[in-house]
């Protein structure tokens, strides 16, 4: 920090000046001529003098120094910024910023610069920047000062300050400000001040700087309360990544609800044991390749919308092959739970060949529509649109479940066969019917699942069989036949899974949770939520 | 004595049958040794070893009948007994490697030196003795079935829960068996393997044997199935597969039952599992993939289920067809298995073996039908 007291004592005067700065402008060339000539100490005050100027080319002159690209030519004497172009360097005028042709090295002189003053033109670049008309520059140039907790940005900052409008960035600026006073040596109440305006941020970069000072503070009072504050602080992120974790975990469970809950219908309701849902899964995602294969080469401007498009046609093909499996198979072996778990796996194996036979067996890229991409800050979570999509969908598509099962006929009609079905058979209800609507709706259900999980996953033959016994896992966790049951336990397992992650790691993490469930299910054979009375059995 | 009390127990084509496993135990190894290549009866090598791996999916394939096809316990998850047996006899065969292996570490396999390990992990020791190995290759699938059994009959978990649970269990000891910090060989499981007992295991002579070793394991396994199934133990345990609820009401512990040929058909699986992995060099953790447990599930339900003979057939049958198959179409294998699966459940509920009766009784039907 010592070689920049001359640059802080030379700032004070200077940042007044930086308001004035139209009056200097007219010796632009003059700064510029002082930024080449002369030893590096006198470049050092030079460089201070054109951060003071306060002038629009100053910021891109200072830039060029300190990356070595700024070069005098030798025939004229003028000052260039060259920028690598082939073996040759693009030149622009650097007082000016006309473009200047080309030229090599060797009719150049590059102005040297050291590590010393890199440090100092960066300083130097970060004042300058705060002035400019661009807000973001000015809150980029405000953070980045934060993170640098340098005393020789006060006076600048202060200067910006003053001029500051915006409150957002006028806040950044005011939080700047006080991690340099932490790294001055201000009297401890400015420090003790500053210390509550850091530890009011809470975040990684703020717990740097209280750390710091308590580390490097010699007034007892100031490092007891940076302490304090990085206590807090430390805290607060504690608090945010729990909550990151929950988010995950809820992204995760959203993904397993939506593999699940067509499985609840089938297996939770008809006590199906459909080992081919993950297949219902896979052909959901394929449609949407298939989807959007036809809407990449014939219509390109409906992509963003190919998702919406694949949704009801996964619907369509998958639970239609669900219908088309239980007249064909399932039926005929009502009763025999085992039979049917034996039939289906054979099924999926069936299935996964013949998409493999058709589509090979390398993965298939689905695109993200543009609305997918993305992410966006909470505090301190960071939320992929993408992730959002698939909560919200999740969460959709099982409202519409409930709603059909409790609000429609078609609803009432397979509680009642579910329940009771000789009694639903003699009330007129066309049992065989029902059935195969049931279960086209689970499997339809999987398929749009597929749609939101081409998404996240490899869209490959075996995308189903990662999820089936997951799938199998949460229905029985939350309470075969329990849609309610199948939505807690779907989070709750994603979440459980979340939180063991970093403690155990991913693969173990996923270990635990089925012991988990293994030895839960011990306790409860019936899952959390167990139904109550005679369709128990 | 013993053994004559058993051999009359047996009914007469069950006789027969382990004749026919012992004397093609017998015959094949002889006719790869003592003729010479060429002859019109020599056996090649690759054959033997071929019907060795056979053998032991046929132990296999009585284990999972035992508690299938008599108790009614659908178990996804024979496949963990079998992969945990072969890797006990795994862990024997890293042993003796000794200090063969690239690295030439006398007392560290060769993946344990390249993942830096400095001493031997603590369950590794002892399996340099084969006794201790091959009383592993039983003790340790018995416990953890013991375990498994212990938690769900006693909390009467049935049907389908335990066959999801017996799935989710194999597929975490899969998931488990990949990390490498399990000391057993990560991903790339255990191979390379030098010899047993002594003998090289590359040696036809070697083979020969191992392969009559898993025709008397098979033709044991034969027998004490039979002696089980057929005494009273074995009547009250059918009555268990077909009326649970009513055999708990008469007063007899349903668990214990359970429990027992449970745990004696993890037994046989790891041992099958034991006397494969010298046969076919080499042992991963891919043996714990769901698919496999499913597919010996298959060999007993094509064979027929709730027979002895059904499951070793059954396991011929369809090992033959994927040998032959994957060689030839292996497109076609993965259709070939799946509707396998949907035609024997539907058609054929008691497999190939209950087949003729299948049709006898159609006939008788078809008669009876006919005066009327």
């Amino acid at each position: 920090m010592l070689f920049l007291r001359p640059l802080a004592m030379l700032l004070p005067a200077l940042a007044s000046a930086l308001i004035a700065a139209t009056a200097l402008a007219a010796d632009l060339p003059a700064l510029v001529a002082g930024l080449t000539t002369g030893g590096f100490g006198d470049r050092e005050t030079a460089i201070g003098a054109m951060a003071a100027s306060g002038e629009q080319r100053a910021a891109p002159i200072l830039e060029a120094l300190a990356a070595g690209q700024l070069y005098v030519r030798k025939s004229d004497n003028l000052v260039l910024i060259g920028k690598p172009d082939g073996n040759q360097l693009a030149l622009t005028e650097a007082i000016s910023g006309k473009p200047a042709g080309s030229g090599s090295e060797a009719e150049l002189d590059r102005v040297r610069v050291n590590n010393r003053l890199r440090g100092v033109i960066e300083a130097a670049v970060g004042s300058l920047t705060l002035m400019s008309p661009d807000a973001k520059v000015r809150r980029e140039a405000a953070e980045a000062l934060f993170k640098r907790r340098d005393a020789s940005s006060l006076a600048a900052l202060d200067a910006a300050l003053a001029a500051e409008k915006d409150p957002r960035i006028k806040r950044a600026m005011s939080e700047a400000r006080a991690a340099s006073v932490l790294a001055s040596d201000a009297p401890p109440p400015q420090k003790l001040d500053a210390i509550a305006l850091v530890r009011e941020r809470a975040d990684r970069d703020s717990l740097g700087v209280l750390e710091a000072t308590a580390n490097s503070a010699t007034d007892p009072e100031v490092k007891a309360a940076a302490g304090a504050g990085a206590g807090a602080v430390r805290q607060t992120l504690a608090a945010w990544e729990a909550a990151q974790n929950v988010w995950y975990g809820i992204s995760l469970g959203s993904v397993l609800l939506l593999a699940a809950i067509g499985l609840a219908i089938t297996f939770g309701t008809m006590g199906v044991i459909n080992m081919a849902h993950g297949e219902m899964v896979m052909l959901g995602a394929y449609t949407t390749f298939v989807v959007q294969d036809i809407i990449r080469t014939s219509a390109p401007h409906l992509f963003d919308a190919s998702l919406l498009i694949a949704l009801p046609l996964a619907f369509v093909v998958a639970g239609g092959i669900g219908i088309l499996i239980e007249r064909g198979i399932i039926r005929f072996l009502y009763g025999r739970p085992l039979d049917t778990l034996l039939a289906t796996w054979g099924l999926s194996l069936v299935l996964q060949q013949a998409v493999r036979s058709i589509f090979g067996s390398s993965n298939r890229e689905v695109g993200a529509p543009s609305w997918m991409s993305g992410a966006f800050q909470v505090g301190q979570i960071n939320v992929t649109y993408g992730r959002l999509w698939i909560v919200v969908f999740s969460l959709i598509v099982f409202a519409a479940l409930i709603l059909l099962l409790r609000k429609t006929p078609l609803g009432l009609y397979m509680r009642a066969v579910t329940q009771n079905r000789p009694m639903a058979s003699a009330m007129g209800i066309r049992t065989p019917r029902v059935d195969a609507l049931t279960f086209g709706l689970g499997s339809g259900i999987a398929g749009l699942a597929g749609v939101a999980l081409s998404q996240i996953d490899n869209v490959s033959p075996n995308l189903g069989q990662g999820y089936i016994i997951d799938s199998f896992m949460v229905v029985v966790f939350g309470g075969v036949g329990n849609l309610f049951g199948t939505l807690i336990g779907a989070l709750t397992l994603g979440v459980v899974n979340k939180f063991l992650e970093p403690y155990a790691g991913a693969v173990l993490g996923k270990i635990l949770v089925l012991v988990f469930i293994i030895l839960f299910i011990q306790r409860r054979p019936r899952g959390l939520f167990a139904l109550k009375g005679r369709s128990v059995e | 004595m013993i053994t004559r009390f058993l051999w009359q127990g047996m009914d007469r084509s069950l006789r027969i049958f382990i004749l026919l496993v012992l004397a093609i135990g017998v015959a094949l190894p002889l006719l790869n040794q003592l003729t010479p290549p060429g002859s019109a009866f020599h056996v090649p090598a690759w054959l033997m070893q071929l019907m060795g791996k056979y053998l032991c999916y046929a132990l296999l394939a009585l284990a999972v009948d035992l508690v299938w096809g008599f108790c009614g316990i659908l178990s996804l998850g024979h496949g963990a007994f079998f992969a945990l047996g072969g890797y006990c006899m795994g862990m024997y065969l890293m042993r003796q490697i000794g200090s063969r292996g690239v690295y030439g570490n006398p007392l560290l396999p060769d993946f344990m030196v390249f993942l830096n390990y400095k001493e031997l992990p603590w369950f590794w020791y002892g399996f340099n003795h084969f006794w201790f190995a091959m009383i592993m290759v039983v003790v340790i699938p018995s416990l953890l079935a013991l375990a498994l059994g212990w938690f769900a009959f006693r909390s009467r978990v049935t049907g389908v829960y335990l066959s999801i649970i017996t799935q989710a269990m194999t597929f975490a000891l899969m998931l488990a068996f990949f990390r490498n910090d399990m000391g057993l060989g990560g991903n790339n499981g255990m191979t390379d393997f030098k010899e047993i007992l002594g003998f090289s295991v590359q040696a036809d002579g070697t083979r020969a044997v191992l392969y009559f070793a898993s025709a008397v394991a098979l033709a044991l396994g034969l027998i004490v199935s039979a002696a089980v199934v057929g005494s009273r133990f074995g009547k009250a345990l059918t009555a268990v597969r077909d009326a649970e609820s009513r055999m708990r009401f008469l007063g007899y512990r349903v668990e214990g039952y359970k429990l027992f040929v449970f745990v004696l058909s993890a037994a046989m699986a790891g041992i099958a599992g034991a006397l494969y992995v010298p046969q076919v060099g080499i042992i991963n953790p891919s043996e714990f993939s769901p698919a496999n447990s499913i597919e010996a599930v298959l060999w007993v339900a094509v064979g027929g289920r709730g027979t002895l003979i059904g499951p070793v057939i059954g396991a011929f049958i369809v090992n033959f067809g994927k040998t032959w198959l994957t060689g030839a179409l292996p497109e076609v294998w993965l259709f070939a298995l799946g509707a396998l699966f949907i035609v024997v459940t539907l058609l054929l509920p008691k497999g190939v073996v209950g087949l003729w009766g299948q049709i006898k009784a159609r006939s008788q039907a078809k008669k009876a039908r006919a005066p009327a």
